[in-house]
């Protein structure tokens, strides 16, 4: 009999008390148990990146982690972008660059994209493309993607 | 789908950890670093394992440190350490130029070195870069360590020769001479997918010619292995075209390639003498 665990996930900010096997997945978790369905799953596999989430500040696949191993870290998804009804610069960008059409990507490449930019503001377009690379999107042909982060970085730049 | 049910156990001390991993390793059970490779071969359950030993609150192995002519790698740095050289001079850009083509960005911030290592895809560029220089392996188990050479550590696909109750604690690479010259061409079909083929080359030039050439390939047979007839015929050569076509010419005759559905041997034999020849020219340059 495999026990399950009790742990607390710190999502935006928020603490959740959740009681969990340790097979469930990071994703599953911050979906069915904390109830927070903005982050996406595709492939579970790690392959397509619709789950990305940051933990600690750092854009991770939440497919490939067990949430017992995301106890006490700090987990920021899609609902934490933006400042009640004022969107978050990626956010507004993605909207103005058409970066999305199904939007089921999008939650992924949002977090990536926050993850990368807070780190790196002035990242180099070759770097860029590299990272936007990690996940998959089947509608926009991702010119309007990083046409949408490039807009945001500018914007969030020249706010510092 | 999801991953079959195990039994989880968070050691934070490299003892405890070995404690733990010889108490369920009869159980199939497996050690937990970045989780870049096992989860998803759990999530296929292809892998079912009973226990899963997370090393990750293990503070000791997250050291990643020049100790003399060695750097030393922990089993928990991961592969975005590498992004900017963690040491002055080739070794450190050969390592931020390799990761690079380790998969995407959100998989180098949780993967490890020493992960890859042990997991022994044939594809991974870890594992080349381990054969190239032949590192040191530290293996640790409950009753002691030992150091295991690179050549004697890959034996076949995913296959090592750590025992189940042992944990890659630690790689070491050897610092390189600030003179060496080193290329990294990998092929694969997609940016970020497995290689089909890559080879990492370093060699010195002195008095116009090549020395301690190491010519390694990876994706092409079942796990990377230095090529040393390439390496012979570098020897005592100037680096030029000739040498290069030379030595990639006898990778292709040196190999044994892995045939399947996709890409077939004789496809992988020409890949290898290409990727061989455009590492060398990189060095070159």
């Amino acid at each position: 009999m495999i026990e399950k665990r009790e742990i607390t996930l710190t999502i935006n900010g928020r603490s959740h008390g959740v009681r969990i096997d340790p097979r469930r997945t990071l994703v599953d978790a911050i979906r069915d148990d904390c109830g927070q369905t903005g982050t996406h799953i595709g492939c579970e596999h790690g392959v397509c990146g619709a789950c990305t989430v940051l933990v600690d500040g750092e854009p991770v696949r939440s497919c490939l982690m067990f949430a017992v191993q995301a106890d006490g870290r700090q987990i920021r998804t899609v609902e934490g972008l933006a400042n009640g009804a004022e969107l978050h610069p990626l956010q507004q960008a993605f909207i103005e660059n058409h970066g999305l059409q199904c939007g089921f990507c999008t939650p992924g490449f949002l977090m990536l994209a926050t993850g990368v930019l807070e780190r790196e503001p002035d990242i180099s377009d070759e770097d860029l493309i590299d990272v936007l690379s990690s996940n998959l999107c089947r509608c926009t042909g991702y010119e309007n993607i990083v046409k949408a982060v490039r807009a945001a970085a500018a914007k969030m730049s020249a706010g510092r | 789908m999801k991953p079959a049910p195990f039994q989880y156990h968070a050691p934070t001390t490299i003892d405890e950890a070995v404690r733990t991993l010889a108490a369920v390793a009869g159980e199939d059970g497996r050690v937990l670093a970045g989780g870049q490779s096992l989860v998803p071969i759990m999530a296929f359950r292809l892998a079912r394992p009973g226990h899963l030993v997370d090393i990750n609150g293990v503070a000791a192995l997250r050291r990643l440190a020049v100790d003399g002519d060695r750097l030393s790698i922990g089993a928990c740095v991961r592969h975005a350490a590498f992004h900017k050289p963690v040491v002055d001079g080739p070794l450190g850009r050969l390592l931020a130029t390799v990761v690079r083509h380790i998969a995407h960005y959100p998989i180098r911030t949780r993967g490890t070195f020493c992960g890859s290592i042990a997991h022994a895809d044939p594809a991974s560029e870890w594992c080349v870069v381990a054969a190239a220089l032949d590192a040191d392996m530290i293996a640790r188990r409950a009753g002691g360590t030992r150091t295991i050479p690179a050549q004697d550590f890959f034996r076949g696909i995913m296959t090592t020769a750590l025992d189940e109750d042992e944990i890659l604690v630690e790689v070491r690479l050897p610092i390189l001479p600030a003179d060496t010259r080193f290329g990294f061409y990998e092929f694969n079909r997609r940016a970020g997918d497995f290689a089909l083929a890559m080879a990492l080359v370093t060699y010195r030039v002195e008095d116009g010619m090549i020395s301690a050439a190491r010519v390694a390939v990876g994706g092409v047979e079942s796990q990377p292995r230095r090529i040393a007839q390439a390496e012979q015929v570098l020897a005592g050569r100037p680096p030029d075209r000739a040498a290069f076509e030379a030595a990639a010419a006898a990778v292709a005759a040196a190999v044994d390639p892995l045939d399947d559905a996709t890409t077939s041997a004789s496809y992988r034999r020409d890949l290898a003498q290409t990727v061989t020849r455009r590492a060398l020219e990189q060095a070159a340059a």
